[in-house]
């Protein structure tokens, strides 16, 4: 019989640590895969104004990412400040 | 806390690696788009930090060049030359100065219709040695609306002390790294980032102290080594979104929540406009505001030496705010000005920062006061960057 412990709720056994190892990349493929039952509602031709220049989170090449470290130095929280990219679609 | 670390880590990484197959794995010819390599380019800053007693400046120079249609080849050399006379170290020690040398180099590689990156970055200075390996992979779906990003970085540091050769620490850092950007409308974009960074190490500063009650005259103090936890592991979670305004212009905000296993806590907010004047002219402006709680182990001042097992008092493991105003300038020239080169930039960006700290009391403050009376702590710094980009 093995041994459970419960925490916060949830039963972290190793059959439901496999189990959330399983189902967390099976969400994120539904998530991907989810979109091609959808048809993109704004075409390549719709875009001009998000390829814009002034639409780029990031204007001033390694310079703008500067200012990321100054922060990351001063404050204790860190990351998640935008890895990916524009998404329009436009190049 | 450790087993659950380990367990946390573990997790990650499954996940990390399945999520990289999978998106791997969906691009394949047709269910994406053809990717495209970043420009070739030199890209050059001058940065400057002044304020709360430090003195931060220094070039960074870095050059991009593609090699055929597939690969493109980068390479960044940074340094930051430090003047220091913060709280911090007037409190225990004496002014100093020092530099520090980075130095990136990285390649990005189309495969199929995914981008691929991989940098290696070692930061250099004489009590500090930092190398950063990072793996990223980037792929646009669902009609090129939605673009997904995928990020592991591993991280080895080596610390040591100025005047104490005997000393050596190790220090080891992973991210994993989870980003999607999603068009909403065709004058609107959001983005959702997520990442979780594990430390493992010597994780204090070996110059820092905390200073605790004199148990000889309870009207001073004396101080003690920092003593911080060897594991922490930080969650992140960034949503953003940016509208065009039809002046040719847009508007763009984010917030950020932060969390570890340290028990801080934090919010991050960001506002900003950019607009545009004429075809060559672009003017910028912004708020930035900050606000976190304390570590679960920070006093600002403990009733006795060694009254609990990690003890901090680094002002950035207390709570504060802190507030950023920023505004920039860019101007360009496009193709013409000059043979063989596309465009032209130049940019000027100014942030001013005020930082106030909820119980990090100033030592150093001129005047009579009794241990955990003297002056809440706060300073404002200026940081200055001034950029000139070659596209060719």
């Amino acid at each position: 019989m093995p041994q459970k412990r419960e925490q916060d709720g949830i039963y972290q056994t190793p059959q439901h640590r496999h189990r959330l190892m399983l189902i967390t990349p099976l969400l994120v493929m539904l998530m991907v895969s989810g979109c091609s039952s959808l048809e993109p509602w704004v075409m390549p031709y719709e875009r001009a104004n998000l390829a814009d220049p002034v639409m780029l989170e990031n204007r001033h090449g390694s310079a703008g990412a500067y200012i990321n470290h100054v922060h990351d130095a001063r404050e204790s929280a860190r990351g998640a400040v935008g890895s990916a990219g524009g998404g329009c679609g436009c190049n | 806390m450790a087993v659950t670390d380990q367990w946390l880590r573990h997790t990650l990484a499954h996940c990390l690696m399945t999520g990289l197959l999978i998106a791997l794995t969906t691009m394949l010819p047709g269910t994406g788009r053809a990717a495209t390599l970043p420009v070739d380019a030199v890209d050059a800053f001058y940065h400057r930090y002044e304020g709360g007693g430090m003195t931060i400046d220094g070039p960074a120079i870095l050059v991009r060049k593609s090699a055929g249609n597939q690969a493109s080849f980068s390479g960044q050399y940074y340094v930051d030359s430090v003047s220091a006379a913060s709280v911090d170290v007037l409190a225990t020690a004496s002014p100093y100065t020092e530099e520090r040398t980075e130095y990136t180099v990285g390649l990005d590689y189309l495969q199929g219709s995914a981008l691929l990156t991989l940098n290696y970055t070692n930061s250099s200075e004489n009590d500090y040695e930092a190398n950063t390996l990072y793996f990223g992979v980037s792929q646009e779906f669902f009609g090129n609306m939605t673009t997904l990003t995928l990020g592991y970085a591993r991280g080895w540091d080596t610390v040591g002390e100025v005047g104490n050769s005997d000393f050596s620490a190790e220090a080891d850092r992973q991210n994993y790294q989870f980003g999607i950007s999603q068009v909403l409308t065709p004058n609107t974009i959001a983005g959702l980032d997520l990442e979780v960074v594990t430390d493992e190490g010597f994780l204090q500063n070996p110059y820092r102290q905390n200073r605790f009650i004199d148990p000889n005259d309870p009207t001073s103090f004396r101080y003690q080594a920092e003593r911080y936890p060897e594991t922490r592991t930080s969650f992140a979670a960034g949503i953003r979104a940016r509208a065009f305004l039809p002046w040719r212009a847009s508007v763009g905000a984010n917030y950020r929540y932060f969390t570890d296993t340290w028990g801080i806590n934090a919010h991050t907010v960001q506002l900003n406009y950019v607009h545009n004047l004429s075809p060559r002219l672009t003017v910028e402006g912004g708020i930035r505001y900050y606000s976190q709680g304390q570590t679960d182990f920070y006093s600002d001042l403990y009733d006795f030496q060694n009254s609990q097992t990690h003890l901090a008092r680094d002002k950035e493991m207390s709570s504060f705010t802190g507030t950023t105003l920023s505004a920039g300038i860019q101007y360009q020239w496009l193709q013409g000005v000059m043979p063989g080169v596309d465009r032209i930039q130049i940019g000027l960006l100014v942030d001013y920062m005020d930082f106030r700290y909820d119980n990090f009391r100033d030592v150093t403050a001129s005047g009579d006061f009794l241990p955990g009376q003297e002056p809440l702590y706060s300073f404002d710094a200026v940081v200055t960057r001034a950029s000139l980009l070659f596209e060719y």
